[in-house]
């Protein structure tokens, strides 16, 4: 049974996803039920997994691949922590994103993909070496291209090229990080406290040569993890469906830049072996300018969407800077970041999908009044957007708590200010949107419920309100606007997410919740 | 006793089930050809078999005048890439031509020649032989190419007959500057004999240059495939399939073999720098134009120039006792087999997709993608390949192309690998974001064609996708052929 786990954990979307890749369009009943089935069969896998890794057990496989080089998948600790949050949230991903694409065309393609698209990001937790990590890291591309261009418009199509462009680039340059330290220093695997410090007396390696590999491994992973300048594909790419937005921000695309990072970090060289090659100050250099940039450009963003989007640039270098820290404080910032954002950062597209699901609302404009009509979609906005801030007891609080002690525990006083700053315009970025939607009169009519009433005689595309991607279904087709709230496949896991963010923060100190993990795992990664 | 018949086999079976083909009526002739098929099977796997690498002597003739053939290990894999191709083109061909149909007629002794002729080049042990193998396989490829009669066939077939001509004559008088300096036509003697007589180098030097460039043409090596994209954009999908999987890997073997001969006894660098240069041009011309294709088969054709490229590149450092040297070989191997199977795969895929929409332009093959999945499933993956990205055999390739550079201290080929990755990438999705456009006003309504022909693709494609798993496997078999050995060795 142990040694089913890891490729079973694999296998579920995997094989989910091929066998919806042939269903016929309409049977909705089979195909929910495989999405379903396969997200509830993953998390039933790590939970043993987590179970079992409690237990002592280790799971791993080893498969031959390239010569002298084998495909690894191992459950460490950190893999675990990751492909838990991303088990996690694909099931609440997956009931959103039927409820979301009730009446869209191409549904068999979408959630074939977006089941390939998952295997891609359990498998990149789970890549117990570089070339595994590359291999998932690559179908990750590519599983989530079709996704962004689901809807097929010249708009879509030219952010799909643009992520392409971006992503297939980072590809590129990571790969070239991998072959050049492998022509190095041999296969390398990652190991708590780093795979370098066992190879340090290798002849003929210097330290230029591990400077170089490493700035080629951020560039590489920094495109997805968007850090500035790598980041100009995420906000165009919010013209994807709002649960591929969502999949994306959280724990997919983005994260598995991060998570690469924190890989590289930790357990390639080594935090205490980074620290005396003296890469991890510019490091922070770069995620501190990258959180400040990120806030300051989602100031000035109308579109809900954009805002948020430049928000995740934002806050995805703050796991970044957390890995730069070099200390256990900020370790456990970063890291439970990795974590807390993607809780967090699900939560706010969810509600954005909800807005314009039900309403037609894609801008802050428009959201006057909407926590009247939207009242429980408004507070798990609420919730994330009080977290993305830092507001106690949700769960941001806590990292940028460690972050701020890790600064500290480093001795960069600057960092924060930085983390003052970037907390204060997360503030002025999100305050008002709170404000506008609690306080403000809602307007006579909602865009969908005015778009119902020009259908008779105006275009789809002639309304002035709807940006061109505005909804997936075809006016005539499209069911009468909802007198209450989002509809109940949409809600419930907006809810569920903004639980889970306010629960991560309130029970922090209990045993297996995010912060409690991410402390086991800084202790292995700073241990002699 | 059975196995000396092996070899010689390989060659004049395929010619006799040509000329059955060519004589027996369709029905009979479509069962002769599984049967003759089935039968190379088991002449290849009795090949693979044999513990020792087999050699035949034809005719009582030995060396140096012998008509000898050899199956070293380089020879046993394009022998298996060859079966693999053949068997899905030519179960692809037999629901893709209409019953009775003139052009199939036309096909099926021409296909089985072109075996015969592409086993002789793998296996010939001589040079001359080796002359003959080429020209069976151009005369073959030539007449598959006119095989339809129309007029931009003919011209193409012309120009390539021209091109192929040329080259064939060139090769010969190569063979002949060799004979006459030493007196051998053996090609595993040819070094030796050359390092013995060292004051006839300049013979031997012009011999080189001369064989290069005629391997060079017939391996559409740019500037020298002016012949290529007409010949296979315009051929019937399975000819483009042949043509380009197969018939551009023989000549180009047989360029291996003559450089892993003569680069121990001549001073090569500054030609295998030259080479590898026209190959970076080859690669970045080829995928340049290939971008800007408004036919698919043409942007295919395209990707084959740009292809061949990356194959002339471990020759700025293969060389005896560079480091690096037998990765490479190894790595140009790896390539040979990925693009083979990937680029058949993908013309096939693509044949099913201008049969579906019965146009032949990308913009037109909207509605074909919807109505033929798993022939688009196939070109995906195909294209998985040529990008080279994991696990694919054509990322094993790239894999060990990148280390055997980087040992051999040679970083800056590196650049090229990395950035031909982009350049492939952005012609393959030119073709594989056809199906995510809104389906086409004119969606006509056709009546799907027979899985078969997609299922032949896809089987192909899913080789070339996920071959790098059998990657490690592969390089432990090779590296354990006597020549390979040795230039691991040094």
């Amino acid at each position: 049974m142990n040694d089913w786990l890891l490729p079973l954990t694999l296998a579920s979307s995997l094989l989910a996803g091929l066998i919806i890749f042939f269903l016929p369009e309409r049977s909705v009943g089979w195909r929910s039920a495989l999405n379903l089935g396969a997200a509830v069969l993953k998390l039933a896998c790590v939970a043993a997994m987590l179970w079992g890794t409690q237990q002592g057990i280790s799971y791993e496989l080893r498969l031959p691949f390239l010569p002298g080089h084998e495909l690894l998948l191992r459950a460490d600790p950190l893999g675990l922590l990751f492909v838990t949050l991303s088990a996690v949230l694909w099931l609440l991903t997956t009931v959103y994103a039927i409820g979301y694409l009730e009446h869209s065309p191409n549904r068999s393609r979408f959630f074939g993909f977006f089941s390939l698209c998952v295997t891609a990001t359990v498998g990149i937790a789970l890549s117990g070496n570089l070339l595994t990590f590359f291999l998932f890291y690559e179908l990750l591309t590519l599983a989530t291209y079709p996704l962004v261009v689901h809807r097929g418009t010249p708009q879509v199509l030219q952010a799909g090229a643009r992520y392409l462009a971006y992503t297939l680039g980072g590809g590129v340059v990571l790969l070239a990080a991998i072959v050049w330290l492998q022509t190095l220093v041999g296969p390398v695997e990652f190991r708590s406290g780093g795979a370098l410090v066992a190879l340090e007396a290798t002849a003929g390696v210097e330290n230029w040569m591990l400077v170089g590999i490493f700035a080629l491994f951020i560039a590489g992973l920094g495109v997805k993890a968007a850090i500035a300048p790598l980041h100009g594909w995420l906000p165009q790419a919010m013209v994807a469906p709002a649960p591929v937005s969502a999949l994306l921000h959280a724990v997919a695309v983005v994260k598995a830049g991060a998570f690469g990072i924190v890989r590289v970090v930790y357990e390639v060289f080594g935090i205490e072996f980074a620290h005396n090659l003296g890469v991890l100050l510019p490091l922070a250099v770069v995620a501190s300018v990258t959180i400040v940039f990120g806030s300051l450009r989602a100031l000035t963003q109308d579109d809900l969407k954009r805002r948020l989007a430049y928000s995740t640039v934002s806050q995805v270098s703050y796991i970044v800077l957390g890995v730069a820290l070099f200390g256990p404080a900020g370790t456990i910032g970063g890291l439970v970041h990795l974590v807390h954002q993607g809780i967090m950062k699900i939560t706010l597209f969810f509600c954005a999908g909800n807005y314009a699901e039900t309403l037609g609302v894609h801008r802050i404009s428009q959201m006057a009044g909407i926590g009247q009509r939207m009242p429980w979609t408004t507070a798990a906005f609420t919730v994330g957007a009080l977290g993305m801030i830092g507001v106690p007891p949700v769960a941001g609080f806590i990292s940028k708590w460690y972050l701020g002690l890790g600064a500290i525990e480093a001795g960069l006083g600057w960092v924060l200010a930085v983390l003052l700053f970037s907390s204060l315009l997360n503030a002025a970025y999100f305050l008002p949107i709170l404000r506008l939607a609690w306080f403000e009169a809602p307007p006579p009519s909602w865009p969908h419920e005015a778009h119902a009433a020009h259908a008779a005689h105006a275009a789809h595309e002639a309304q002035p309100d709807n940006p061109p991607h505005a909804h997936p279904t075809a006016p005539d087709s499209a069911p009468p606007p909802r007198t209450g709230d989002a509809a109940p496949l949409l809600l419930l896991p907006t809810l569920c997410a903004a639980a889970l963010a306010l629960l991560a923060g309130l029970a922090a100190g209990v045993p297996l919740s995010p912060l409690d993990w991410v402390r086991f795992i800084t202790a292995t990664e700073y241990l002699p | 006793m059975t196995e000396g018949l092996l070899l010689p086999l390989l060659v004049l079976w395929p010619l006799l089930v040509g000329l059955g083909v060519y004589a027996l009526p369709e029905r009979a002739s479509a069962a002769l050809q599984v049967l003759g098929t089935v039968a190379m099977a088991g002449l290849v796997v009795g090949v693979l078999a044999s513990p020792e690498p087999l050699r035949a002597a034809l005719g009582g003739w030995a060396a140096p005048l012998g008509i000898g053939l050899h199956a070293d290990r380089l020879a046993e894999s394009m022998l298996v890439l060859t079966l693999l191709v053949y068997a899905a083109v030519l179960l692809y061909a037999q629901a893709y031509f209409a019953h009775g149909s003139e052009l199939a007629r036309r096909f099926w002794p021409l296909a089985w020649m072109l075996w015969a002729g592409l086993n002789a080049g793998y296996l010939s042990a001589d040079l001359f032989n080796l002359y003959v193998a080429l020209e069976l396989v151009g005369l073959a490829a030539v007449g598959l190419t006119a095989l339809t009669g129309q007029s931009t066939a003919l011209a193409a077939a012309l120009r390539y007959l021209l091109a192929a001509l040329l080259a064939s004559n060139l090769f010969l008088l190569a063979v002949v500057l060799l004979y006459t300096s030493t007196g051998s036509l053996a090609l595993d003697s040819v070094g030796a004999h050359l390092a013995a007589t060292g004051s006839s180098t300049w013979a031997a030097k012009l011999a080189l240059a001369l064989a290069l460039v005629a391997l060079a043409l017939k391996t559409a090596l740019a500037p020298l495939h002016f012949w290529l994209p007409a010949a296979h954009g315009n051929a019937v999908t399975p000819v483009s399939a042949l043509l380009s999987a197969l018939v551009l890997k023989v000549s180009l073997l047989i360029l291996l073999r003559l450089w892993l001969e003569l680069a121990p006894v001549l001073d090569l660098a500054l030609l295998g720098l030259l080479l590898a240069l026209l190959g970076l041009v080859a690669s970045v011309w080829g995928s340049v134009l290939a971008l800007t294709q408004r036919k698919i088969k043409m942007l295919i054709a395209y990707s084959s120039v740009a292809q061949v490229g990356y194959l002339f590149l471990p020759l700025a450092w293969l060389l005896p006792g560079g480091l690096g040297a037998a990765l490479a070989l190894e790595a140009t191997v790896l390539h040979l087999l990925a693009h083979g199977l990937a680029k058949a795969a993908m013309f096939l895929a693509a044949g099913v997709l201008v049969l579906s929409a019965g146009r032949d332009d990308l913009a037109s093959l909207r509605g074909a993608v919807a109505r033929e999945p798993l022939a688009f499933a196939a070109l995906t993956l195909a294209g998985v390949s040529l990008i080279g990205l994991p696990p694919s055999l054509g990322f094993a390739a790239k894999w060990q192309m990148m280390q055997a550079a980087l040992l051999a201290d040679q970083w800056p080929w590196l650049l090229w690998l990395l950035g031909g990755t982009l350049l492939s990438a952005a012609y393959v999705f030119r073709v594989l974001r056809l199906a995510f456009l809104p389906a086409s006003e004119a969606f006509e309504a056709r009546a799907p064609l027979p899985q078969r022909l997609s299922l032949c693709a896809l089987a192909l494609a899913l080789l070339a996708a996920f071959g790098g798993f059998g990657a490690a496997a592969f390089s432990d078999w090779l590296a354990a052929d006597a020549l390979l050995g040795h230039w691991g060795g040094a």
